[in-house]
């Protein structure tokens, strides 16, 4: 898996001169963090992004991003490789002992340019961001910089780096700190990062194998091939399975990950002894977020602001739309084009987000793991009954799978549908010559069956009212015009043509102008 | 739709017994499984999220 060759690490200019001061440095090149420097260059926002590692990440980490990520991705130029070299599905299905008892399909409508789901290694995922990193001009992506120290005042934070070639020091209007779950940046802070821990162990393997499985998500709840316990298998590209099994609180996580006990359990899952691990860890998993996101000059972004159990993929995904919601607003407070207030909107949003993955993700963790008592006796009790009462199915939780949140907003028109009401990502449609999301990349005033005022900064896009586009933004309505934020959520809207004085006095308030 | 808490079956006598009568002969943790999807399948008929948040505020101050 870490077959990559390392990536080359540089000497840094702080070394020797003084290191030129930069309006934003991000820590930690994970996904979070590069997505961070490329969303920021979409706008001409240069930043510095310093990686402690050379390499992308090893081992089995996320493998499902959902459509809203790879419409994010599609934006710097990385979603249409992802969906190509990806597994596609959008059905799930959940067994209790050899019974389904309950399907999903999270994309049931067509006319959307991106998949429901994609399955691919993370490891994959940060290659191609690199990759593009490394071509763009406005990011200073260098590696094997590690950070040691950081201090911030008024007008920005500095840090301490330690590097192959030596310390330095580096100075920034505005940190983001995408330094992963254990975040060192939120430790030295001395920032509390309060949650829970649930009492359970998980085996994740990655095996080779020739396999006849569909594309699909299938999920055991008390299977005869593992017994009393839980199990997950995802396909991956190349013959690559993952598959997740529960082991109880008293399992020993260094025996449980050594082949002599993995390859037995593997082969009672899929009933043969013809695979190759490719790699296995054995987690316990959290769900714990800090307090608030913003702090000064420093924003804490991914995993370093909110971890969760992955039934459900609202880690990563989660992270990647934390990005979504802050790059167009910290470029425009670098370029003086907005308050500083702007970003404790995007606090606001994220920590509603966070909460609302995080509500989902406990809850599919406790149903997987409940507690004695009775927690446990109304999961088995659902069931039993989900195999005979179609009623009780929708309460089986293998894990809800990762959808964005309605941000909080005003002024929903309540005539118009509410799939795209102000808060809301903007649903994608197709257009006569495209998709709608590719064309929603900055301001953007779209108009059906209505013509969008010419407001400053602000493209315009005009479609007739026809198709899925008239279903999902004007409903029972004739006309309408939409105010799309550029990450392409919904700003505000009108059922009639609205002045480019009203369209440009939502953007200002959304900037803190 | 607000919770009934006026009686509202026609024979309460009769009903105490068939419910008595479908925990006959099981362990107190048969008992306490059946009780439990009987409460799933009642609060599914019931349906309405503010009755049933009323009647877990009842049942859980009594
Ligand atoms: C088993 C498992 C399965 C998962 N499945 C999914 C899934 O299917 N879908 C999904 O969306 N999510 C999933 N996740 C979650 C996902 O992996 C994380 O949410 C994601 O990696 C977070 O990205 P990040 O960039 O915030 O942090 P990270 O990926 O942890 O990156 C942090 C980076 O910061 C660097 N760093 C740390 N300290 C320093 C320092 N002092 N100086 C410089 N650099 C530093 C690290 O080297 C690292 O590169 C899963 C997680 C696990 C464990």
């Amino acid at each position: 898996m870490a077959d990559g060759q390392p990536f080359p690490a540089r000497r840094p200019p702080g070394l020797d001169a003084p290191e030129p001061r930069h309006p934003v440095a991000i820590v930690g090149a994970g996904p979070v963090g590069l997505l961070a420097a490329l969303e920021l260059a979409r706008f001409g926002c240069p930043s510095v992004l310093l990686d402690d590692n050379d390499r992308v990440c090893e081992g089995s980490r996320a493998i499902c991003w959902s459509k809203r990520s790879l419409e994010i991705m599609d934006r710097v130029g990385l979603g249409e490789g992802m969906a190509r070299m990806g597994v596609t599905w959008k059905v799930g299905r959940t067994f209790h002992g050899d019974s389904k008892v309950f399907e999903f399909d999270l994309l049931p409508e067509d006319g959307h340019k991106m998949p429901a789901f994609v399955n691919l290694p993370q490891h994959e995922v940060e290659r191609m961001l690199v990759e593009r990193a490394e071509a763009e001009p406005l990011v200073d992506l260098r590696f094997r910089n590690r950070v040691a120290a950081v201090r911030q005042d008024a007008s920005g934070a500095t840090l301490a780096v330690e590097t192959d070639f030596g310390p330095y020091e580096l100075s920034a209007g505005w940190l983001l700190a995408c330094d992963g779950a254990r975040s060192p940046i939120r430790r030295a802070m001395g920032l509390d990062f309060d949650g829970e821990l649930f009492e359970e162990r998980f085996l994740i393997a990655d095996i080779a194998m020739d396999h006849d499985m569909p594309d699909e998500r299938h999920f055991w709840f008390e299977p005869t091939f593992h017994p009393g316990q839980s199990a997950l298998m995802h396909k991956q590209p190349g013959g690559i399975y993952r598959i997740d099994l529960q082991l109880g609180w008293d399992a020993d996580p260094d025996a449980e990950r050594t082949p002599e006990i993995v390859i037995p359990r593997i082969e009672k899952v899929v009933g043969h002894r013809d695979f190759r691990l490719e790699w296995t860890s054995v987690y316990t998993f959290h769900c714990r977020r800090l307090a608030r996101f913003r702090h000064g000059r420093v924003l804490f972004v991914g995993d370093s602001a909110h971890v969760v159990s992955p039934f459900g993929a609202r880690g990563g995904n989660g992270g990647l739309q934390d990005v979504d919601a802050l790059g167009w607003r910290l470029a425009a407070v670098v370029a003086g084009e907005a308050g500083n207030e702007a970003l404790d909107h995007w606090d606001a949003e994220r920590q509603h987000a966070a909460d609302e993955n995080i509500a989902n993700s406990s809850r599919a963790t406790r149903f997987m793991t409940p507690r004695e008592g009775a927690e446990r006796v109304y999961r088995d009790q659902v069931l039993r009954l989900a195999a005979r009462a179609p009623f009780a199915r929708p309460m089986v939780n293998s894990g809800r799978l990762s959808a964005p949140c309605a941000y909080p907003a005003k002024g929903a028109e309540a005539a118009l549908p509410e799939v795209s009401a102000p808060g809301r990502v903007a649903p994608d449609a197709p257009l006569p010559d495209g998709w709608l999301s590719e064309r929603l990349r900055g301001w953007t005033l779209l108009g059906i069956g209505a013509r969008p005022p010419r407001a400053e900064g602000m493209a315009r896009v005009t479609a007739p009212a026809e198709g899925p586009l008239a279903e999902r933004y004007l409903g029972a309505a004739a006309r309408a015009v939409i105010l799309v934020r550029p990450d392409g959520v919904v700003a505000a809207r009108w059922d009639r043509a609205p002045s480019a004085a009203e369209a440009e006095a939502e953007r200002d308030a959304l900037l803190c102008r | 739709m607000p919770l009934i808490r006026e009686p509202n079956i026609a024979d309460p006598d009769g009903f105490y017994a068939a419910l008595l009568r479908a925990h006959e002969g099981l362990t107190g943790e048969e008992s306490r499984a059946l009780d439990a999807r009987l409460v799933l399948i009642l609060a599914n008929h019931v349906g309405e999220r503010e009755a049933l948040e009323e009647a877990l505020a009842l049942a859980r101050e009594t």
